[in-house]
This record gives structure tokens, sequence and C-alpha cells, in this order.
């Protein structure tokens, strides 16, 4: 086993110009993974991708239907196939947040459309390329950003902790049809941290007592390592015709 | 839309009809069912031949390599006018020649020869890689034909399985599969593995250029699946091709020695009658007509006296063309 697991990984985060999705970009792009990133804001996209040689910059909108498969299009063309997916990019929903009966349904509905509809679609285009990944053991995994909201009821993160918790069941529903084929799906908690996302949520939290987005990625990163690291994802039956 | 069908041709036990779905009873235990795992580029780009002027449609249409370099394509190009003409009304582009400029959406390119006809040519697109992914991302759209008058999105042409982008039309076959089936392949003990092949445009309207089909495809075989062949070929297992462009590049493939090599080729061979098969034993593909290159390849499989009474057989029973997805599946019961 290698001492550096994302050496020529080959890797695609959503939400990647800022926060947790900016540090994993930072840090994946480090250890020799081909990173491409997705980002709907066209000038900071190349701005990251200039910061980071190498990487591949994508504009879209994750929440976007017809923005899912010319994003799956460029992931696969820029990185010649896929092994890992992170989908990070997330909505808040209403900012200020706000108790469900002050949600605005337009609120929700694109909190949904960015935390579990876009996630789904983006999987769905990307499968195949992940199952080929498997198949080669290479150690192919989707890893869903979640949170607390997704289990605990929070006033006030009900758009968020709905979508999220929408999300989680969705990850452990695609792992459990899939793992079987060496496609492994994780659910992971960053945390609290101290990205623009949390500061709509919270405006005036006490930053110092927030987790560094480094920090998080950091452990997102020694969670999908050692999951891919797994003895199934290396198991040639996924490729394999039956034994006599 | 009625359920897609699938006639099984036994060359030694004849015809039988099933549901296309349940395509794995047909499968045995230590069968490999190798299918093309090539996503779909949104191969068509309109725009203007700078130096006229002239609206021109590129359907982009060949590629030396699968590499992600992708500055250089094979191409036909029509006049104006979009895919709800046939192809065989479709006008002629103003003259090509080298040097000459194509402004295709927020794409740039150049003509870098013309291929001895005036509607196929080879171009080379301006910018790097990235860009020029992102600029087809955003302007193409998928190569299609006057029979579906509504505009394709790519998700139409995408099988379950898509992976690397580079067939220019779907590998048609693999929209026989799904995540289903390929689950129950497993339980069964039925291996599922995949090449990537960059299948061609099944058509330009112009009975010359036609007749040049397929243009060459590059294809790419890795080593779990080739691994995974020797194992079936030793076990005494069958090999399984979903769709043509599978056949192609594995019998190619194995061309220099009998043995599946992993790595890139470009399929150059055409198949037929008097092609012996090294290593695919059974092939499912469209319901194709005489005289097209698929049809030609299916009679390396069978001998003509079954296949006209595949044909008829077909016919009889309302079979729709590849399109559709009604398939036919020829398979020996005991290994060629």
């Amino acid at each position: 086993m290698p001492t550096n697991p994302f050496l020529h990984a080959r890797v695609a985060i959503t939400g990647g110009t800022s926060g947790l999705g900016l540090a994993l970009v930072r840090q994946l792009h480090a250890q020799g993974a081909h990173v491409a990133f997705v980002a709907r804001h066209r000038d900071r996209v190349a701005e990251v991708a200039r910061e980071h040689p190498g990487t591949h910059g994508i504009v879209g909108d994750v929440s976007m239907k017809d923005d899912i498969y010319p994003m799956a299009l460029q992931i696969l063309g820029d990185l010649g196939g896929l092994d890992v997916l992170v989908n990070n990019a997330s909505d808040l929903g209403p900012t200020p947040l706000a108790l469900l009966g002050d949600t605005e349904c337009e609120d929700l509905e694109r909190a949904l459309a960015t935390n579990v509809l876009g996630p789904f679609r983006l999987t769905k285009a990307l499968l195949g390329a992940l199952a080929a990944s498997a198949r080669e053991g290479r150690g192919a995994l989707v890893l869903n950003v979640s949170s607390d909201a997704a289990v605990n009821a929070y006033p006030t993160w009900g758009a968020y902790g709905a979508s999220k918790a929408a999300l989680r069941h969705l990850t452990a529903i695609w792992d459990a049809e899939l793992s079987e084929q060496g496609v492994r799906f994780l659910s992971v908690d960053p945390g609290d941290m101290d990205t623009p996302l949390h500061a709509l949520a919270v405006p005036d939290a006490d930053r110092s007592s927030l987790r560094r987005p480094e920090d998080a990625a950091q452990e997102l990163l020694d969670a999908i390592g050692k999951a891919r690291a797994m003895r199934d994802f290396r198991d040639e039956r996924v490729a394999s015709a039956a034994r006599p | 839309m009625t359920p897609a069908k699938l006639m099984i041709v036994d060359p030694l036990q004849g015809l039988r009809h099933i549901a296309r779905s349940q395509l794995v009873d047909v499968l045995r235990a230590g069968d490999l069912v190798i299918a093309n795992d090539a996503a779909t580029l949104p191969a068509s780009l309109h725009g203007i031949h700078t130096r006229t002027g002239e609206s021109i449609e590129v359907r982009l249409a060949g590629r030396a390599s699968l590499s992600q370099d992708l500055a250089d394509f094979s191409a036909v190009v029509f006049g104006a006018g979009d895919f709800h003409a046939r192809t065989e009304d479709r006008p002629l582009p103003p003259l090509l020649t080298p040097g000459d400029t194509l402004a295709l959406g927020p794409l740039a390119a150049r003509v870098t020869a013309v291929l001895g006809h005036p509607r196929l040519i080879s171009l080379h697109f301006d910018g790097s890689s990235d860009e020029i992914w992102s600029g087809i991302a955003s302007h193409g759209s998928p190569v299609q034909y006057a029979h579906t008058p509504t505009p394709l999105a790519l998700w139409d042409v995408w099988t379950r399985i898509a992976s690397l982008p580079v067939a220019f039309e779907p590998p048609s076959a693999s929209f026989a599969l799904d995540w289903q089936m390929i689950a129950a392949m497993r339980a069964r003990n039925i291996g599922f593995a995949t090449i990537t092949h960059a299948a061609g445009i099944s058509s330009t309207g112009d009975v010359e250029l036609d007749g040049r089909l397929p243009f060459d495809e590059p294809y790419d075989i890795s080593s779990s699946t080739a691994r995974a062949i020797a194992r079936t070929k030793s076990a005494g297992g069958r090999i399984v091709a979903i769709g043509t462009t599978v056949v192609r590049a594995l019998e190619h493939a194995a061309m220099r020695d009998g043995v599946v090599q992993a790595g890139g080729g470009v399929a150059t061979q055409r198949i037929g009658p008097g092609t012996r098969l090294k290593i695919v034993d059974a092939i499912l593909t469209g319901v194709h007509e005489r005289g097209t290159s698929h049809y030609e390849l299916l009679r390396a499989f069978a001998d003509d006296l079954t296949l006209s009474a595949a044909d008829e057989e077909m016919a009889t029973h309302g079979y729709r063309h590849h399109e559709f997805g009604d398939s036919v599946l020829v398979i020996p019961a005991v290994g060629v």
C-alpha cells in the first residue's frame, strides 16, 4: 500500500472554491491527486485553478438539472475517469435562518435541489465511471458532506437539516446497493467550521471557537483514505468471471 | 412504448423470444459479459465557416486515440440546417480548404486537411484541453437524425454504465444494461467487465462516405478486463459481447497472438462471414439491416441461412429498428 493514498487518484469536488471544498482542493492537489472542482462563479473558478496549477476548474451549479451532464462530461474528460466524488456544495436554506413556519417554500426547494437532487443527479451521471474505477481496483468512493443537523432537530435549521437528513439516508442506501460492486458511499459530518456558509448561518459566531476547514478537510481525507484502502476495494471479484 | 424484445438465436437450436430485461436468464455461471462503457460526446457543433460566413454543422467523427488531449478530430461537415432534415438531403458545406477557420460557439477550430471528400475533414481546436472540454460541454449536442424530431439531451444518449466520454454516437447495445441486471449477474456468478471503444457515427447521408464507415475507432482495454477474459477462457466460460464495438475491439486486441492484450489500439479490421472469431462467443446487438457493417459482423457468428430465418422471424414479430431497443442475441449453447 502506498504511503500517499491520493497520489494519481482522480477526484472531483463540488463547491470547490471556498470553505471545506477549497481546503480539500488544496490538500488533494498537494498530495498529487488529479483534481477537478466545480463552482458557480467563473472568475472565482479561474482564480482557484490558477492558484493550483494542474487542477481543473469547472463552472456549474449542482442545483440546476441542465448543468449536471455538462459538469459530468468535463469531470470525466478532464480527469480521464473518476475514483472519488465529493459532494460538498451545500445550500443553507433561508438566510438568515428561519423557523419552518417562516421558511419560504422556494428556500426549501433550493436547499433540496442543492443538497439532495444535485448530489443524486451528479452521482448517477458519474456512476458508470465510478463502477469502472471499482472494477479496476482503484477504490471508487463517493463522500457526501453531512452535518449534525442531519440527525438533530435544531430549530431554524429546518430546510438545511431536512435536506442533509435526506442526503445522509440516500448515502446509506447507495452504499447498501453498490458496495457489492465495489463503489463505497460515505457520509461525514465535518463539524462547525469557520466557512462562508457558517458565517451566513451564524453571523455573530465566535470564530475562534470554530474548526479550521483545513483540519476538517484532513479528517475527511483520512476517512476517504481508510475506506479506499479496505480490502474489498482491492477485491478482484468485482471484475472477474466466476471461479470454477 | 412496449418493453424491448430480445430474440435468441442459437445456430444449433433455433430461435426464441424473451423480454430484453430477461437477458440474464439466457446466461450461465462462468460466462463473462463485456460491454462498451464509452459515454457519448455532444459531437454536433453548429457554427460559421469564417471565410464565407456560411452556417455549418460539424459532427465530430474520429480521433487517433482515447488520450485526454482532444485537440485533433476527424469530422463530417454539413451546410446550413440541422438534424430535422434527413442527412441525405443536407447541403454540402462551403468548399473547405486546409487553414480555413471555423467558429463553433465558444470553440475555434482550424481545418487541417480535407480527407478525400468535400464533407470529411480533420480539424484542430485552439485552446487548452480544459477549454475544449468546456466548449464542447456548453455548445455541443448529441448527433441525431430526422426520425427523432425532439432534440436529444446528454442523459438520453449516456447508457447506465457510461464512463469515459469518447463515443461519437451511443454504443447502443449497452442500453440493454441496468444496475439491476448487473447485480443479478453478480448474484449468479456471471462476470461483468467493460472496455471503452469510441463508437463512431452510424450514417453520414452520403453513399460514398457511408461506404467508408466505420471510421477507425480507438479503444482501450483495462488490465482487469483482460485478466477476466483470460480466466473465463481457461475455465471454459463464454464471452458475451454487448454490441459490435466490443467484438471489434476484443478481436483486434487478440489479432497478434489470440490473447486479449490490455491497452489501447485502433480497431481497423472488418469483421464478416470470413472472420474466424478468437475471443467472442456470443453477441447482443440491435436489429440491423442487411448490407450494413453491423450486419456483416453478425455473419461471423451465424451462417446466412440462420440469419435469414432470424430476419424473417423478427419481421413477423414486429421487431423495431435498433435505436428502439429491440435486440438479438446470437449465442451458441456450446462454446465455439
